[in-house]
């Protein structure tokens, strides 16, 4: 493990960028789904169109979207914002229909409630909708979460800098602790950010801290 | 490099010379899907098993459910190249990377088909006098099949994905295209396979997609 202890700096840079490239697309894809499953939801046929097309989406491996992408919008191959766009793609694949599900796991009768005592339908969906989907908004944020932070290395390949240039590198010159420390970096990167999801869902939402994660 | 990439991709994927030979288009995506097949392959002879026994016997399960969410944390480019070096050249190291990252899902599928079973159903079964290997192969898996191939469907993804960077450690498969424009900078062979890469995918996304609707059982279809 000597390699780590001389290369301290190169690593730091690297665990930044990854940051950079990882932590935008996750809250991108977060945000968007929500007015996207909102309206998936309203149209049953919309609500099918969006899963199916989220599955496939899903099913495009991650190294060829990044090689075509810089082709349909002009961004360049080495970019790391062509690397934060074709994750935000994937955390919306993952995302949109996990949000779809959790605003359908609210009962109606509750937002009917809320309608007759004179929610407006901002406030309604502020106040009661979106806490009430919430567990289930979670469990969604942290599987895109975890996947975004370990796709980001592919970039390596691409010579975009992230964790991943440690597998590159250390493939190139044959330096088997460079790849260990990546490989543990990442996941160590990937299940913080879960641990820190989890905290963050407790302190939004006292009301799932007595049994775990409830299910509204 | 002023024409448009996309063109010049389906121009190389257009000439003749490209689909024949042992570096042609046929022999990259029978390797690619070869790759695949072994992978999943091997993978299933360990997950599925256990995952029966795991959905069976309700034993074991938190540890199936935190194995499947730990590895989605591994970045497989990093398994790839930490068993090339270890390993050495050759297909033993994408094949071990194959296996470890297919597992989850495969154990997630498995163990999530037996469960959703209904217990009621099972205990009927149980009542009627059958054993517990009839009540396995008979009422949970054939009630849980489209879960079981949502696991296969989950796990292919994942190997025809990682299959490409076979191709960064020295094999073959269509990831020698991708690699090999990236090495001279010629983006239309770049575009070219990932194009085929894709469709691929897509296809085999698709292939265990139908067969996942067509193994439901009738009284389970949603209508």
């Amino acid at each position: 493990m000597s390699w780590v202890g001389a290369n301290l700096d190169l690593i730091a840079g690297h665990t930044g960028s990854h940051l950079l490239q990882a932590l935008p697309p996750i809250l991108i894809a977060f945000v968007l789904s929500l007015p996207m499953a909102k309206l998936a939801n309203a149209r049953g046929w919309l609500r099918t169109g969006v899963t199916t097309t989220s599955g496939l989406m899903y099913a495009i491996p991650s190294l060829p979207l990044f090689v075509l992408l810089p082709g349909l919008i002009g961004t360049s191959v080495r970019s790391p914002l062509n690397i934060a766009i074709a994750l935000s793609l994937y955390g919306l694949a993952l995302m949109v229909p996990a949000a779809s599900d959790a605003f359908r796991s609210v009962d109606r009768h509750v937002l009917s409630s809320a309608t007759a005592q004179g929610y407006a339908p901002l406030a309604r969906f502020l106040h009661v909708e979106l806490p009430l989907a919430g567990p289930v908004l979670l469990a969604g944020v942290r599987v895109v979460a975890v996947s975004t932070i370990s796709l980001v290395t592919v970039g390596g390949v691409l010579g975009v800098s992230s964790l991943g240039m440690l597998f590159v590198d250390g493939f190139r010159r044959g330096i088997i602790a460079e790849i260990a420390a990546g490989v543990v970096l990442t996941a160590v990167l990937a299940l913080v950010t879960d641990a820190l999801l989890v905290l963050l869902g407790r302190a939004l939402m006292p009301w799932t801290r007595a049994q775990g994660v409830r299910r509204p | 490099m002023n024409e448009n990439p996309f063109a010049e991709a389906l121009a190389w994927l257009a000439e003749p010379t490209r689909w024949s030979g042992a570096s042609g288009i046929p022999a990259r995506t029978l390797e690619h899907l070869g790759y695949t097949a072994l992978g999943v392959a091997v993978a299933a002879l360990i997950a599925i098993p256990l995952g029966l026994l795991v959905g069976h016997t309700g034993r074991g399960k938190s540890l199936a459910v935190a194995a499947a969410g730990a590895a989605r944390a591994l970045p497989t480019l990093g398994l790839v190249t930490l068993f090339a070096l270890l390993v050495g050249i050759g297909l033993t190291a994408p094949l071990l990377a194959f296996v470890v990252l297919a597992i989850p899902s495969l154990l997630a599928g498995a163990y999530s088909a037996i469960e959703s079973a209904d217990p009621a159903t099972v205990d009927a079964a149980r009542a009627q006098g059958m054993t517990e290997w009839q009540i396995l192969t008979r009422v949970e898996l054939p009630l849980g099949m489209p879960l079981l191939i949502g696991g296969f469907r989950g796990a292919t993804v994942q190997v025809v994905a990682t299959a490409m960077l076979a191709a960064y450690v020295g094999n073959g498969g269509l990831g020698r295209y991708i690699f090999q424009g990236l090495g001279t900078q010629n983006y239309p062979q770049m575009i070219a396979g990932s194009l085929l890469v894709i469709a691929l995918a897509l296809l085999l996304d698709l292939a265990l997609l139908l067969g996942q609707r067509l193994t439901a059982p009738r009284g389970l279809r949603p209508t």
